[in-house]
């Protein structure tokens, strides 16, 4: 069905970074936002410089940068001066282990305060800060540190002793592992985080990186093969700024939110950098979504700018808008959304909750940054992800195969959504993966792999994935990783994996697994797998669901055709199944 | 049903979710979902599940409740009989 299109007010605009949307994407060059930064002394750019010390030397270090509550409802505040203190020790914490410039830093943590200081104290160093979801099991975190080649972790005892300890002696370049929530005997060749911060200076010189010096390594999944570390560089961090002005209307008087977990880019571009490097103050929650604490974290601490993603949205919706009214919300001015598609029913609702829509937007770990939004001053047509940021070229286009691209200009003409490189958070490279970073520029375009349509007031429209990637609350899941954890059961013969709908998550992982000779399928094995898959992958990553068959669908060279399963799965039309060699049963 | 009835309803359904779970060692006043790594989806599935088996019927606002093994059995005892679904 349509959806009526959500009419901004004429003032809507006052006071907004991005007042009038064509007037300023008219006039808009990525020189004068390079401009809004301050740059190193002497020459280069650091995004933790940017973030934090630039806010310090200005005079602005008794500003509040960062409100930490713990999952007890402690608080811990931080003003710029506070937090460049903290981060300048954990610089120091590595400098003095002689880590370096271009080294790779780990972290494997919940939302602690201790997280925030190694992202930031790791940029400040010159080091490469690269950020693990804390729901990972021991695979996924052993496959992201190999190809990363870690020289330094950061973690939870907890943690290390039951996902990194029984493997950490296959990594040979892991020289250093920082612990923190220690206990009193600290695991043999570990640090005590807390012990070595205490120990370093509060002051750090800010190692010299040039725009074009890797910053971070970020991972995201593909149909196939190894996880992707998609590489950022310390120029992202002029995206990261004119973003958050322009979509998330940040300024230095703001209070805002973003719920995301920095284990996923969008929790370190926009849950650290972004409101940090606009001067804003920035909440952090330690616990899980509870809808009646989001409530009351939202009204207790004034949020301004919230940003979330539809998964929390469509708990939210469950609980009711009644529970949102009980709470005195009028200090929240923009609401925001990504991670997934939001759909146009969770929009509107917002309406009805708030008295304003969420506003959608799109962009993917290889982009760094937002690229495509809906707007404070510009209508909301729900279900739309938005139009391109000013400075961003999108277009949907054409891409058989084997040849070039063509781009399609008709409105409404389903294709691939293509961007056009060039802007400074773009991705520089799929770590040590030339040909797979390649295969991802055709023609003067960077293929984003998702299926959109544009309409003829240049809206973009999610239609779906154009591979077999599955999304599931906002998180990518590569079906290969999953196969793969199941393959080293002894019981398995082949696994195919793939996303089912389901309306809180979008998608959820579904397994189908055929036997080896000599076992047969039964409820006590498929509990068998279950744990087996969580206990390698994670709760996050591991199938919620597995069914028996006994073959699946293949086509002549081998390959399981995932989306004949899924089709089969969901009674879709099985399209062309001209390729397929041996059938389902 | 008695509270052991109980206890051995909650520790099938999350057996269902976490095979791999030894749910023998959990601190019954532990956070479900770091004492037995589940995710939040896999909470949302032990919810509906307890909703399904026992038919009670659990408001959004309740979920926090049930996220100790205590807190479950203590939700589920007070509730017994309260509501068919």
């Amino acid at each position: 069905m349509e959806w009526d299109r959500i009419r901004k007010r004429p003032d809507a605009g006052a006071g907004a970074n991005l007042a009038d949307y064509d007037a300023y994407a008219k006039t808009f060059s990525w020189e004068q936002a390079r401009a809004l930064l301050d740059g190193l002394p002497g020459g280069g750019l650091n995004i933790a410089s940017e973030a934090v010390e630039r806010h310090v030397k200005a005079g602005r270090g008794d500003k509040l940068a960062l409100r930490w509550i713990g999952r007890d409802d402690r608080i811990r505040d931080f003003t710029y001066a506070t937090l460049d203190a903290a981060v300048n020790r954990f610089a120091n914490a590595l400098a003095q282990r002689g880590i370096a410039k271009g080294d790779r830093i780990f972290s494997l943590l919940g939302r602690v305060p201790e997280l925030y200081f190694a992202a930031l104290g790791t940029l400040k160093n010159g080091s490469v800060f690269s950020p693990l979801f804390s729901a990972f099991g021991p695979e996924p975190i052993k496959a992201r540190m190999s190809i990363g080649d870690a020289r330094a972790l950061i973690t939870t005892e907890a943690f290390y002793r039951r996902k990194i300890e029984p493997w950490r002696k296959e990594l040979a370049g892991l020289k250093y592992v920082f612990l923190i929530e220690c206990s009193a005997s600290l695991p043999p060749d570990t640090i005590d985080l807390a012990a070595a911060m205490a120990q370093a200076s509060d002051s750090f010189e800010t190692v010299r990186t040039v725009p074009e010096d890797m910053a971070l390594l970020h991972f995201t999944s593909g149909t196939t093969g190894k996880p992707k570390g998609a590489v950022h560089v310390h120029e992202a961090v002029v995206a990261h700024n004119i973003t958050g002005k322009l979509v998330l209307d940040l300024h230095a008087d703001d209070i805002f939110w973003c719920t995301a977990d920095p284990g996923w880019i969008t929790g370190t571009s926009y849950g650290i950098i972004s409101p940090l490097a606009n001067g804003a103050t920035m909440i952090v929650d330690q616990a899980e979504f509870d809808a009646e604490r989001w409530y009351r974290i939202l009204h207790d601490q004034k949020v301004t700018i919230w940003y979330t993603a539809p998964t929390a949205i469509r708990m939210l919706m469950k609980a009711g808008a009644d529970v949102a009214k009980r709470f005195d919300l009028s200090n929240l001015r923009l609401m925001a959304s990504v991670g997934e598609p939001l759909n146009p029913e969770a929009v509107i609702w917002g309406v009805e909750a708030f008295g304003k829509p969420f506003h959608d937007n799109w962009w993917q770990t290889e982009t760094g940054g937002i690229m495509i939004s809906n707007f404070l001053a510009m209508d909301v047509k729900p279900g739309s992800m938005g139009r391109p940021l000013p400075g961003i070229t999108a277009g949907i286009v054409e891409h058989r195969e084997g040849s070039e691209v063509r781009e399609m200009t008709k409105p409404m003409v389903m294709g691939e959504l293509a961007l056009r490189p060039g802007w400074p958070s773009m991705m520089r490279a799929y770590l040590n993966e030339e040909a797979r970073y390649k295969k991802s520029f055709v023609g003067g375009w960077y293929l984003t792999g998702d299926l959109a349509m544009r309409d003829s007031d240049g809206y973009y429209w999610f239609v779906g994935r154009a591979d077999d990637v599955i999304k599931s609350s906002g998180h990518l899941i590569g079906p290969f990783e999953v196969e793969s954890a199941l393959m080293e059961h002894k019981a398995v013969a082949e696994a195919g994996v793939i996303g089912i709908p389901e309306p809180t998550a979008g998608e959820v992982v579904k397994a189908y697994v055929a036997l080896k000779d000599g076992f047969e399928p039964s409820e006590a094995l498929r509990k068998e797998l279950l744990g087996h898959a969580r206990q390698r992958l994670g709760p996050a990553v591991a199938p919620k669901d597995i069914a028996f068959r006994q073959n699946l669908p293949k086509t002549r060279s081998g390959k399981i055709m995932r989306r004949l399963l899924k089709a089969r799965e969901l009674g879709l039309p099985e399209g062309d199944i001209s390729t397929l060699e041996s059938e389902e049963r | 049903m008695t509270d052991s009835d109980i206890r051995k309803v909650v520790e099938e359904e999350l057996n269902n979710i976490a095979p791999e779970a030894d749910l023998a060692s959990v601190d019954p006043e532990a956070d479900l979902r770091e004492a037995i790594d589940i995710d939040s989806m896999d909470f949302l599935n032990f919810i509906t599940a307890i909703h399904h088996r026992l038919g009670i019927n659990i408001p959004e606002l309740d979920y926090p409740k049930l996220i100790t093994l205590k807190g479950a059995d203590a939700y589920i005892a007070a509730h017994l009989g309260s509501g068919k679904a």
